[in-house]
This record gives C-alpha cells, structure tokens and sequence, in this order.
C-alpha cells in the first residue's frame, strides 16, 4: 500500500498523541505506588501489597474507587470555577508533554511532538498557567482551609518562578538554544549539563520542588495547618485530578530535568549519543529517558519523606535571598567563563 | 472566509467579549480571570502576526505572573460581591463615549492604512526570538539599559519604602 508523506506525517502525529496519554498514565499511577512503597520502605513498613501481583493494581483499584464514588458539589462553592481548577491543574502537565523530546526518532518518526523553535518559552507560558488551578480551587471552595492554600500556592509559585527562570537563563547562554531537542543534542556531543553547570541544575531541582508544591515546599497543602490545603472541598473523581495533576506536574518537573540538565535519551557512548538510525536504538532511547526520569522522580519521592517542611517565612527567605542571587551570580560567572572562551 | 479569517473573528470577537465581561462581572476575582483569558485571545492574534515571541511573553509575563499577583491581591483585600457596572454614575454617560471617541480618532489613521499594511514585505513581521532581541542587544543598547536603570531605582525605592519603620 502506498501513502504519500502528508498522509504519514498525520498517521506519525496521531502515534506521537497517543505515545503522550500511554507515558502519562503508565508513569503517573506507578509514581502514587512508588511513592507508597519508598514511604513504606523508609518507615519501616510495608506498604501495599495485597492488590494484585505484589500491589501492582493498587493505583487502578484507587481510581475506581474515585471513579465510583459520589460526585458531591457542596452548597457553597462558586460552581463553574470549582469545577473548572481541577482540570486547570491537570491540563497543563499534558500540554508540556507535547514538547518534550521522550526520544531522538523512532524510525522516520521523531520522537518530540509539537518541535517548536522557543520551546522552553511555551514550557514556561503553559507551566505558569497550573498555579490557576490551585488559586482557583481555593478561592472557588469559598471556605478558609483552601483559601489559605491558594493565597500561599500563588506567593510560593511567584517567587520561585522567577528562580527558575534566571537558573535557565544561564544553560541557554551555553546552549545557545531555547529548543528542547536542540538542548538534548547539544549534551550528546558536549557532556550533560549538570557537569558544566551544576549550580544551575541545582536551583533547578529545588525550585521544581516548590514549584510542584512537594515537601519540604508543599505549603499548600500543609496537613497540619490547613487540614489539606486548596482541595479540602474536593471529592471523588474531581479530587483524583487534583492527585492525578500532582503526579503528572512532578513527572513532568523531572523529565524537565532529565532533558535539560541529565542529557534527555542520550548516554555518553556510542550509540546512545547521537539520533538514532537503527530502530533498536530509538527504542532504546525511549527507555533511556524514562528510566532517568523514573531515577528523578524516585529522588522526588526520597526527599519528601526524609526532609521536613520548612516554615513558610524560612520558604521566601530561601527563595528570595538564597536562590535568587545564587542564580544571579550564576549568570555572571556562565557570562564570564563564555567571555573568556572567547566562543559564543 | 478562509480559516485565517475564521480564527481571526474568534479570536478578536472572543477577545471583545472577554473585555466587556471584566468590566461588568460583579465579582473582583471574576473580572482578573476573565482578563487573563483576554490576553489568551491577543496572544493568538500575535500568532496570526506571526509575533510568536511576543505571543509567548504576553501569555508568560502577563497571565502567568502579573495577573497571579493581581488575583493574590484581590483575594486578599477580599472585595464583597456588590460591585456592579453601573453605579448610576452620569458623568459615565458622557465619559465613556468621549473615551470612545478619543480612541477611535486615534486609531482611525492606522485603519485608514489598512491597504498599505498589506504591501509590507513579509519577513517585516517575522518576531521570532532572534529578530526581536538582535535589535534589542545591538540598535537599543542604549535605551534598554536606560529601563533598566529606571526599573531598578523604582524596585530599589519600593524596597526602601515597603521597609517597617525601624522603632527608636
């Protein structure tokens, strides 16, 4: 059967859709059980295992039980935005999943869906877009709990925004680049760029925390002080995309890392370093990249339960006079050493 | 109609009604977040300009962190719900048209232009990232740098005046 290449391009755009919901909802219910399981391990306990083969179905019986349950609208809220935030916090998770080069090519298809020019710009413009979703529930559930995390999850987001920003800005004067799979390509033939550039991936990594609102950062929904924060008011499938958009926010916060700073699909060795031309090395790409995102999110995981929350002021102290002057200077020593180089 | 105008109505009628709807919302919060989907709406039309950078900014700086910090505010002051868009206020009467009309003597030179718009050559309107910030870093220099100064003395005044009072 003969297709011509405009039909192809469509057929390779419908696979590349479809590759992003499989990655999304392989890896996001496997990260609430690993996260379940690494609690587990590092309390001392076991964790679930009963659901079956060792737990695996834990996280599908949990979305059932979601699924089934009541879909309960309290008599206070403001209703259209209370049921528009849940969606606000999922959606921007998958749209940056549009960007994200999962693999160099996969025979003639490329692994990145939408290639745009300034990609890490759209990344910004969308991600900024999640702090909505949990304004919004806030303020819609119109009860104080919730309020109060809304009001902290804008301030919080604000501030380490622009740290990760000026963290970036350094990495791009390197690069030269503001595309993804450019960036990817530029630490397959130069070396990852958590080497060259380690106080950058640094600020990274920490403001990824706050910014997907993971302990030590997740005051917005500090158990102690706000019972659970924005999404008090929140039952059944509407609460599940609150938990569902968390994972898929961290997920994509650490395949962020890996494309940026960890080398993307690549590995520093022939064949695994330069676009693939062979299908087994494509295929082997893919791997490559979800295995290192599974090793960030595995340190995501680590983190929270082995580091306390800070105090909220200790928090914009942190982002404020700590990172933001680091990043700062991180820019005039990159500005420097590039200067010095001579290269640009 | 081709699609390219089709998106265009969308997107300016979408973008009309977005900025009605911030003025007569009775609720604070409301009128913030439907002016954020306005700027939605004005960052597709610069794409239909082919303003792609200027699009990705309008939606970074603007919805993603200007207007977080206007609802931050607004949620805080905690408005009640009885704002409404008509105060029976008669010098409105007479203000908005006035306002309309200043507007529209001033934009009717550039509609008039319209044709002679067209006759640019395309590559005028390109905005991509580098030719909107080689000018910038090289024609401008100067200019630019002059903001920045002035940004920096309003940042450094709004530190100094934001300051408690130390007691004595």
């Amino acid at each position: 059967m003969h297709l011509d290449a405009v039909i192809w391009e469509w057929i390779f755009v419908g696979i590349r859709i479809l590759a992003i919901f499989v990655i999304t909802f392989a890896i996001v219910p496997y990260t609430v059980m690993a996260e379940r399981w690494v609690c587990a391990a590092i309390q001392d306990r076991i964790g679930p295992n009963r659901t079956g083969w060792f737990g695996l179905m834990q996280p599908w019986a949990d979305a059932l039980k979601l699924f089934l349950k009541e879909d309960f609208i309290p008599n206070h809220v403001r209703k259209a935005y209370y049921i528009l935030a849940p969606t606000l916090v999922f959606l921007p998770a998958l749209l940056t999943m549009a960007l994200m080069p999962w693999g160099s090519n996969l025979g003639p298809m490329s692994c990145v869906l939408a290639d745009i020019g300034p990609g890490m710009l759209v990344v910004f413009a969308v991600g900024a877009f999640s702090v909505y979703g949990i304004v919004l529930a806030g303020w819609s559930s119109n009860s104080k709990y919730p309020f109060l995390g809304g009001v902290r999850s804008a301030a919080q987001l604000i501030s380490y925004e622009v740290c990760i920003g000026l963290s970036l800005v350094a990495v791009f004067m390197q690069t030269q680049t503001l595309n993804l799979t450019q960036t990817v390509l530029y630490q397959a033939g130069h070396g990852w760029l958590v080497w060259q550039q380690p106080l950058a991936a640094f600020l990274f990594l920490v403001c990824m925390f706050a910014e997907t609102n993971r302990a030590p950062f997740d005051f917005p929904e500090a158990e102690q002080e706000l019972v659970s924060g924005y999404n008090i008011e929140y039952g059944s499938l509407k609460f599940g995309l609150f938990f569902l958009g968390e994972y898929a926010n961290m997920m994509v916060a650490s395949m962020l890392l890996v494309t940026l700073f960890l080398g993307g699909w690549s590995l520093p060795f022939a064949p695994f370093n330069a676009p693939a031309l062979v299908w087994w090395v494509g295929a082997a790409h893919v791997a490559i990249f979800i295995a290192k995102t599974a090793c960030v999110l595995f340190l995501f995981i680590w983190v929270r339960w082995t580091v306390p929350r800070l105090r909220y002021d200790q928090l914009m102290g942190l982002g404020w006079k700590v990172l933001f002057p680091l990043a700062l200077l991180n820019i005039l020593i990159t500005a420097i050493v590039l200067g010095l180089r001579g290269g640009a | 109609m081709t699609a390219y105008d089709a998106i265009f109505w969308f997107f300016s009628l979408a973008l009309l009604l977005c900025g009605v709807l911030v003025l007569i919302s009775p609720n604070a919060v409301a009128s913030g977040l439907y002016l954020v989907l306005s700027f939605f709406f004005l960052a597709g039309l610069y794409v239909l300009l082919q303003a792609f950078f200027l699009a990705l900014i309008q939606v970074l700086v603007y919805a993603g962190a200007i207007m977080v910090l206007f609802l931050f505010v607004v949620m805080l002051l905690d408005f009640q719900e009885s704002r409404r868009w008509w105060h029976g206020n008669l010098l409105g009467l007479v203000g908005a048209p006035l306002a309309v009309a200043a507007l529209a003597t001033a934009l009717l030179p550039v509609l008039k232009q319209s044709g002679a718009l067209a006759a640019i050559p395309e590559q005028w309107f390109e905005g991509t990232l580098e030719n909107v910030m080689t000018p910038v870093f090289t024609r401008y220099l100067l200019p630019v740098e002059i903001i920045a100064l002035i940004l920096l003395a309003a940042t450094i005044g709004v530190v100094v005046l934001g300051r408690k009072e130390k007691q004595p």
